[in-house]
């Protein structure tokens, strides 16, 4: 194994667990409940994504083998951080505010949390 | 010099474990618990890729994607009882 691939995968290690620990530090130390959703849901998946990237570059460089495990592993994370934040985001809205707490949203039906979804206006279904 | 890495990122996955927690234990509002409980499982992902790397094994990707998955499926079950107070309408 070649210096310069030891150096690669110890420094995405390294930077993915800094990633990680920043993620974690902040959903401990941010004060509000909408403040913490920020840290975890970006910081920690990075941090996620330099463990497997080093993972990858390990078993590329020393088993000579190009596994698409990590890859897939990465991808699902990243598609669902996004929805998790989101749906987190919607519980805290339920049980913290009132429909009055909320701006317009400028159009008939309301927030999507307090209404009924909008009927159809051209309905096909017959 | 990768030992000493591996070493490194061990702890600050398993302090971000501790910190999760402590966030789980103490957290005012039940949003606070749903998110302590998903960062908690993507550090398990974490712990799982580095061990399968100190270990030299591939076997461990298939486990971190079940926790990936069973992760994923618990935090918006999760949430959908608490939103709607039902998980499957």
């Amino acid at each position: 194994m070649t210096v310069i691939a030891e150096i690669l995968v110890s420094f995405f290690l390294v930077v993915g667990g800094i990633f990680g620990l920043v993620g974690s530090l902040g959903l401990l130390k941010l004060r509000t409940t909408m403040q913490r959703l920020h840290s975890p849901t970006k910081a920690t998946t990075l941090g996620v994504g330099g463990v497997l990237i080093a993972s990858m570059l390990y078993f590329l460089l020393v088993g000579g083998m190009l596994s698409f495990h990590e890859l897939l592993i990465t991808l699902f994370l990243f598609l669902t951080a996004p929805i998790t934040a989101h749906f987190i985001a919607k519980t805290y809205m339920v049980m913290n505010l009132k429909p009055t707490d909320l701006p317009e949203t400028g159009r008939g039906p309301g927030w999507a949390i307090y209404d009924d979804a909008p009927e159809s206006e051209t309905d096909d279904r017959t | 010099m990768i030992a000493i890495a591996l070493w490194f990122a061990f702890a600050c996955f398993g302090l971000g474990l501790l910190m999760t927690a402590w966030r789980m234990v103490v957290g005012p509002d039940a949003a606070d618990r749903i998110l302590a409980l998903d960062t908690m499982v993507i550090n398990v992902i974490a712990l799982f890729m580095v061990y399968g790397i100190l270990r030299g094994t591939t076997i461990y990707y298939e486990a971190a994607m079940l926790v990936a998955m069973v992760g994923f499926v618990s935090t918006v079950a999760y949430c959908r009882f608490v939103l709607r107070g039902d998980i499957i309408e």
